[in-house]
């Protein structure tokens, strides 16, 4: 299909055809990259497996419960993010310059980019839907709270929300207050408690025991 | 510029719609057009300032009617035909009708993850000293760029504190239309009503600001 095409289709098809029709332009662009010389195809499929199995939250998880498990990484962490997140085998692309923002009983740090969708992949992967979207990205930089409370996430009132603009390479990892009743768990067990939302600042960890009362949906 | 992706601030966009599955892409499409946006970024021809600046220049409907990866598509055709890497009758046709550009190759698969891993920093070294220090004062300067700019619209011509030095980085408003001329980097820390009066629930907003952002404050008063 061409361009043409396509254009007129835009706004008034429904759903079906409007993605196959994607799936045609991307295709036939595809090959012709290929057939030009511009791209090797496993350079395509290597990037798609290490976005989709490798690289995620899991990996920021592991950072935030070894920062719970262990105050000298922390302290690291928190001077150096970039070093300390790297020491774990996280780095690279979209983790270039990384800083660690901490939670604590009087503030909350939540991070947006209000002008595209910068993000943290090694240790988050790739941004949610939401985070790139223009309700997000409008929003919680004027109203946080409210952003919040549609996560389910409902703070004191004293507890003041710093919002944080990724508007340049440096990225931002939201480090949690690790909750009550974790106290003796492994890192490999707090990890797993550890929710991409609270990384972004969207959310709090919940205590293991509050976690049916206090989940959204 | 000045155009609808600066959404920091705007009101009427509703509630968001929370995705909360662990799913990356939604469509195969999708994870194509990823995967070839970031392999081609590596073949030179273009850095992710311009890139953003493409994307931030569509036409305000279609940008905010199009779905993100739509977008990334819409540029990466943009830059393709830009660089001369095809020409729209190769596009159209999806034909190719001639050899690629001389010495203009994206990364092998061999090589891309040791070059992912050490990604495109934006840090430069340092070759002036920093005009300001933390804890100072500095008003951004009131700005309306045709080109590529970092300083969000809700953010100009506002009153900050400097809390963090970043070194020198590559200036995103000079290198999104010529060569790279970098800049110091600060992270800013605004008061929420200094930026939006009451009628905000945060307490502060951080920004990262490059020098020419910034003024100083001679007299920081309250």
């Amino acid at each position: 299909m061409s361009r043409h095409e396509h254009h007129h289709e835009h706004g008034h098809d429904h759903e079906m055809s409007h993605l196959s029709a994607e799936d045609i332009r991307v295709r036939a662009l595809e090959s012709l990259l290929v057939d030009k010389g511009y791209v090797d195809p496993a350079a395509l499929d290597f990037l798609i497996e290490t976005y989709e199995t490798k690289i995620g939250p899991h990996n920021g998880a592991k950072v935030v419960a070894r920062a719970w498990c262990d105050p000298k990484f922390k302290a690291w962490l928190l001077t150096d993010a970039t070093a300390a997140i790297a020491s774990m085998g996280f780095s690279g692309r979209g983790g270039e310059h990384m800083i660690v923002l901490e939670n604590t009983p009087e503030v909350h740090n939540v991070v947006v980019c209000t002008l595209c969708s910068c993000y943290p992949w090694p240790v988050l992967g790739l941004p949610p839907v939401w985070y790139k979207s223009a309700p997000y990205r409008s929003r919680v930089v004027i109203d946080p709270r409210s952003v919040l409370a549609e996560f389910g996430c409902q703070l004191p009132e004293h507890v003041q929300i710093k919002v944080w603009d990724s508007n340049s390479e440096l990225r931002y990892l939201v480090l949690p207050m690790r909750p009550e009743g974790t106290t003796g768990w492994s890192e490999t067990e707090l990890a797993a408690i550890v929710t991409r939302d609270a990384m972004i600042g969207t959310n709090i960890v919940s205590s293991p025991a509050m976690k049916t009362d206090a989940s959204h949906e | 510029m000045n155009n609808v992706h600066d959404m920091g601030g705007m009101q009427g966009y509703g509630p968001i719609q929370i995705d909360d599955s662990s799913i990356v892409f939604h469509h195969d499409w999708e994870r194509r057009a990823f995967a070839l946006t970031v392999v081609t970024n590596t073949a030179g021809q273009w850095n992710i300032d311009r890139s953003r600046s493409i994307r931030e220049s569509l036409p305000p409907l279609k940008y905010l009617s199009n779905t993100y990866y739509q977008i990334w598509l819409d540029a990466l055709e943009t830059q393709l035909l830009k660089t001369g890497m095809l020409s729209r009758d190769e596009l159209e046709s999806g034909q190719a009708k001639g050899p690629g550009l001389p010495g203009v190759k994206a990364l092998d698969a061999h090589q891309l993850p040791a070059a992912l891993n050490k990604g495109w920093p934006s840090q430069r070294p340092t070759t002036a000293p920093a005009r300001f220090a933390i804890g100072q004062h500095v008003r951004t300067i009131q700005s309306n760029p045709r080109t590529h700019t970092r300083l969000p619209g809700y953010c100009r011509d506002k009153q900050g504190v400097i809390t963090a030095l970043h070194g020198m980085h590559v200036f995103p408003d000079k290198s999104a239309i010529g060569p790279d001329e970098p800049q110091w980097l600060y992270t800013v820390e605004f008061a929420a009503r200094e930026i939006w009066g009451a009628e905000t629930s945060a307490s502060s907003v951080s920004l990262n600001c490059w020098e020419p952002y910034l003024l100083e404050v001679i007299d920081a008063g309250n």
